[in-house]
């Protein structure tokens, strides 16, 4: 039987990813695998990374923070490299010499999913591999020093798109990966955030128990990156949540459905403020920006909601 | 100290958790978590969102923070949501 979703029967779980690792104090990255291992506490499971803050501070040098058979190739093949691992445990099992019920998991950086590994990302996803992907985004390339990535925001402050008299900070959008890895067709794709953790770990778990290739990208603020405080990793991203600049949804076969309807739309400004790679948009003559950020988010939200009434199963007996 | 002699060929690491041996505690540089246990109601949400696992649990219930991993982020401070309006994590100044 399954473990049931609440704290005291997943306290009495061993957490498969230990301490000791060296990611930065308040990072939200240890939380999120962390929560989808738990998720996953049913299964003996099989993780790749590719290159990113998580795999460099938790596998240094003889010291791995991994209770679970881990695999690191490089920064833009852990979604290939896991379909080779998939494919051998296939074969094995077919031939007899393996009967446990093993699950993959990538767990990769906005980074190694959004620009470096999206080809070997929806190539995996297109060969139908059995396994889940999971992409914790913090919104730049943090490891390397905060160089801005396809997952940065508009306007936010990077050292590669530094906001200043040339330019506000990052001035393209970003790219949404989930509604692209919804386009590959896949049977799950989801979005979650640490902050509604019964959510998250209920896809997770939906996720695994589906076969073929999944999908979940996760919020995962990064303080350093951020200029934010080292305790607001949760706080930011349920601000996250309920300013809806970043939606929990699903799209389970076709099917749209959000998870998590803020009750209260709140300002994108509340979610701005808290960080300081935004802190230039709060200088005069700069109140446009906000405006456009929110009109941006506000467009993004209302698509999202016609999505969800325009795939909904229609009931018969209404018509 | 470990030679390049003890490394398995492929840079394989042999041992599962072999972090443990790093205590990131260390790190900690002015504030440090003090638990109030008469605040707690046991919701474990700190055990759940410590980025360190610096929270241990047993049967359900918390227990006292192991300093020896924590980083002083704060975190479980501020999520904590205490009784009756008091706190029952806290972060007071360090203590070296």
């Amino acid at each position: 039987m399954a473990t049931p979703i609440n704290l005291k029967e997943l306290s009495k779980q061993e957490v498969r990813f230990t301490a000791g690792h060296r990611l930065c104090a308040g990072c939200a990255a240890p939380i999120v695998v962390k929560m989808v291992l738990l998720a996953a506490c049913d299964y003996p499971v099989v993780v790749a990374s590719s290159t990113g803050c998580l795999e460099v501070s938790s596998c240094i040098s003889t010291y791995t923070a991994w209770k679970v058979p881990w695999i690191h190739n490089a920064f833009e093949n852990a979604a290939a490299t896991l379909s080779g691992v998939e494919s051998m445990y296939r074969a094995l099992k077919k031939r007899g010499k393996i009967d446990k019920d093993i699950k993959f998991i990538a767990i990769c950086g906005d980074g190694g999913s959004y620009d470096i590994g999206f080809q070997s990302l929806s190539g995996a996803m297109e060969r139908g591999h059995d396994m889940l992907y999971v992409c914790y985004d913090n919104g730049a390339y943090m490891n390397t020093g905060i160089q801005r990535s396809g997952a940065t925001p508009t306007f936010a402050d990077t050292t590669t798109c530094p906001a200043g008299v040339v330019i506000p900070g990052k001035p393209q959008q970003r790219k949404d990966l989930t509604r692209i890895m919804a386009a590959h067709g896949l049977p799950y794709v989801a979005q979650a955030s640490p902050s509604h953790w019964p959510d998250l770990m209920k896809k997770v778990r939906k996720a695994i128990e589906i076969s073929g290739p999944k999908f979940i990208n996760i919020f995962t603020p990064c303080n350093r990156g951020w200029r934010s405080r080292t305790d607001d990793a949760i706080m930011l991203s349920r601000l996250a949540v309920e300013t809806c600049f970043w939606p929990l949804y699903e799209v389970e076969e076709g099917i749209t459905r959000i998870t998590v309807k803020p009750r209260d739309k709140r300002p994108i400004v509340e979610f701005l403020k808290a960080q300081g790679r935004f802190k230039h948009l709060f200088e005069p003559g700069k109140e446009k920006m906000i405006e456009q950020l929110q009109e941006m988010i506000d467009k993004n939200w209302e698509r999202l909601l016609k999505e969800e009434e325009m795939t909904s199963p229609k009931d018969e007996g209404n018509e | 100290m470990i030679g390049w002699k003890d490394i398995p060929p492929g840079m394989v690491i042999l041992e599962a958790g072999s972090a443990l041996k790093v205590k990131t505690g260390s790190w900690r540089a002015a504030y440090r978590p003090k638990w109030i246990e008469e605040n707690c109601i046991h919701c474990l949400l700190c055990w759940l969102y410590c980025p360190d696992n610096s929270v241990k649990v047993k049967n359900g219930k918390r227990e006292e923070f192991d300093y020896d991993y924590c980083k002083g982020c704060g975190i479980c401070a501020l999520e904590c949501p205490g009784k009756k309006g008091k706190k029952a994590i806290v972060m007071e100044e360090e203590v070296k």
